[in-house]
């Protein structure tokens, strides 16, 4: 233990950055392996649009998971509802869609996407209050009563839209590729990363730099701690959720538009995969969070090419390996 | 009392509701005619026992597994594609069931040394990401498992419905071996549903509730709480893969509709909450109301959905479409959960005043 001075900066913890190289580390493995250089970027930049995709979804999961020990096995319903929401708009606007100028079908996405969120995050304050407070920390009954609550969410979303899967095409402007030479990249997947990119710099900014995410990360690391120090962590834990569900909400309507297609049955598909993500990030890590969903997509994408019959099972042999070497996940925050 | 292993219902009613439900579904094959009151009771009979066997994971270890239809789809599967593959006889009953029991038995050994040890919270994801990738693959496989059609295939000539092995005029009853099936099913599913009485009942079941209660505690103790909640999963994965078994061989079928699909695992949670979790009674309760319920009530909804829909009521008639039927059991599961955690076995027991025991955490 050495002295500080006065005037010493504070130790800062040491950086951990062993997970951030392996997303790297595999992309370099996979260069020799797949051969071609055109279709390795083709499949990276892929995988990093999808890994973006799932992160916006599944970031609000872990931070919940982290703040307040609730296991929210209902989060894919905000994916799906948001995916919902969105054709509201989307429908009526069928001809600025297709439009061929970025602009005006810009004007019409935003709304729609800003839309998803509003309401998802409403339900997120529905749910909050009305599921989760009433078994507040008893995880049997949060799965029990949040799984019902997928339940009841999807078929309510069967009853008003019916169980036909609704199309949902991409704008005009957004279709095709850019190509750079011989390799093609999907113009949509540059616009998801570069959303995708932008919800983790906030979250970061957020979280490191203001008074609110510095609440936020102390109530991660401690709960009781925060609360004894007079701040009301059930309202900032109310926040986080609401915001996690209108993330959730427009990760679905990124993903329905990277599908082209909404169906309700989305959400019992993408909640695997996130909760995948979410564990071998590290519950309650926002960083882990990120590199999981990149692995998770970069396994999906690489191991669809090499081996696709193996892509069935490559997210759970990737999660053993991940909680082999690190039995909490990536980033082990919280204590629990 | 030995035969209930001194843990008998303690309660008036519920006594006498079991025995009622006992005996009706004994004697089902004589008191009620046609295929369908046969096929409900036989369906009560095998979810009795896989409720049976889940409750003893949810209720007396509190971990929730969202893998235990996949162990169920094993047995179903085994069953169904030895007897598809081999004909119909009694080898390839002994092969479905020598090759069905251990896999799933190793399966479930896998998943607990894997998920118990490094975290209780993940066991729940990891079982879910496990039985959507089994669920995957069994959908893939079509040159073993059928893909979407699933597997049918023939019983032996015993079990078959035109076998008649004591003739209407003895009685005034046929006795088919369609019958002796059912009985079959009967038989076993009791004789498990019995056999796990005796482990929740034993010190090994005590120390699983005492995991349930204070895992950190147990442990203290100096129980090898790791090996406990493994030696559990494996057990009840076991008896779920049997139950599986019975069903192939009532419907004489395995497909992922029937043995593995998601919506068997949340009625599975809902018979366990229902019934009562943590008392292995509650799933004889759960599933005869489950799916009594399933058979008969969903005529019903399609009826007042028509009639909705002619007294031209907006929305009315979506809501109340039988298909929409698992919307109204999702609402039912949160209040059950919310308004009644004990079961209607826990209420009987304490009459909804003192909180029950098996309350949990």
């Amino acid at each position: 233990m050495t002295d500080l001075a006065a005037n010493d900066p504070l130790p800062k913890p040491k950086r951990d950055i062993a997970p951030v190289l392996l997303p790297i580390a595999l992309a370099l493995l996979m260069i020799p392996l797949i051969g071609s250089t055109s279709s390795w970027l083709t499949l990276t930049a892929a995988s990093l649009a999808m890994g973006m995709m799932i992160f916006i979804m599944a970031s609000g999961l872990t931070l919940v998971f982290g703040l307040m020990d609730v296991l929210n096995f209902g989060h894919g319903a905000f994916i799906a509802v948001g995916a919902y929401v969105a054709t509201l708009v989307l429908a009526p606007f069928a001809a600025s869609i297709q439009a061929d100028s970025l602009w005006i079908n810009l004007a019409v996405l935003a709304p729609a996407a800003l839309l998803s969120m509003a309401v998802s995050g409403a339900l997120g304050l529905i749910v909050e209050r009305v599921l989760i407070l009433p078994v507040y920390g008893q995880h049997l009954k949060q799965i029990l009563m949040t799984t019902g609550g997928l339940i009841v969410a999807e078929q309510t979303l069967y009853a008003l839209w019916g169980p036909q899967i609704i199309p949902m095409p991409l704008p005009a402007s957004l279709r095709g590729s850019f190509i750079l030479g011989d390799v093609a990249i999907a113009k949509y997947r540059v616009l998801a990363m570069l959303i995708g990119l932008a919800v983790f710099i906030a979250i970061q900014l957020v979280l490191n730099r203001t008074k609110l995410g510095l609440l936020i990360r102390a109530g991660v690391e401690n709960r009781e701690m925060v609360e004894a120090l007079g701040y009301r962590i059930r309202r900032l834990f109310l926040g986080v959720f609401m915001t996690g569900s209108a993330l959730a909400g427009l990760g679905g309507v990124m993903w329905a538009l990277y599908r082209e297609q909404v169906h309700a049955s989305m959400s019992d598909d993408l909640t695997v995969l996130i909760f995948i993500v979410v564990i071998i990030g590290g519950l309650g890590s926002i960083g882990g969070c990120f590199i999981g969903a990149i692995l998770v997509a970069m396994v999906a994408n690489y191991g669809g090419f090499l081996v696709p019959k193996l892509a069935l099972v490559s997210n759970i042999l990737l999660m053993v390996a991940i909680l082999m070497w690190r039995p909490r996940g990536l980033y082990a925050v919280t204590s629990r | 009392m030995m035969i209930l292993s001194g843990d008998p219902p303690r309660s008036r009613v519920l006594t006498l509701l079991l025995v009622v439900i006992i005996l009706a579904l004994a004697a089902t094959p004589f008191l009620f005619p046609g295929a369908k009151a046969l096929n409900v009771a036989a369906k009560i009979c095998v979810f009795a026992a896989l409720v049976a066997s889940y409750d003893l994971l949810l209720g007396y270890t509190g971990s929730v597994s969202f893998a235990h239809t996949m162990f169920y789809g094993i047995g179903s599967y085994a069953i169904a594609i030895a007897l598809y593959g081999m004909g119909p006889n009694w080898a390839a009953v002994a092969t479905g069931i020598v090759t069905g029991l251990p896999l799933a038995a190793l399966l479930a050994l896998a998943i607990g040394l894997f998920s118990l040890r490094v975290a209780a919270i993940f066991f729940a994801m990891i079982t879910l990401a496990v039985a959507s990738a089994f669920q995957v693959l069994a959908s893939q496989l079509s040159w073993l498992t059928g893909g979407e059609d699933g597997r049918s295939f023939q019983l032996p000539e015993l079990l078959r419905p035109g076998t008649v092995l004591i003739s209407k005029n003895l009685f005034g009853f046929e006795v088919n071996g369609r019958i002796l099936t059912f009985y079959l099913v009967f038989a076993i599913s009791a004789l498990m549903i019995l056999a796990l009485l005796r482990v929740v009942n034993s010190p090994f079941g005590r120390v699983l509730q005492a995991i349930r209660e204070n895992r950190f505690r147990a442990e203290a103790l100096g129980f090898r709480t790791v090996f406990h909640l493994t030696y559990a999963n494996c057990l009840a994965a076991l008896v779920a893969a049997s139950a599986g078994i019975l069903n192939a061989l009532w419907l004489r079928y395995a497909g992922p509709d029937t043995s593995l699909s998601f919506s068997i695992m949340l009625d599975i949670l809902l018979m366990v909450v229902i019934g009562g979790m943590g008392t292995i009674y509650g799933a004889i309760i759960g599933a005869t109301i489950f799916i009594l319920a399933q058979n008969y009530l969903q005529s019903l909804m399609g009826v007042a959905s028509k009639a909705a829909s002619e007294a031209g009521l907006p929305l009315l008639p979506g809501l109340l479409h039988p298909d929409r039927w698992l919307l109204w059991l999702g609402l039912l599961f949160i209040a059950s959960v919310y308004f009644f955690p004990t079961g209607v076995v826990g209420r009987l027991r304490h009459g909804g005043g003192k909180k029950a025991a098996g309350a949990s955490h």
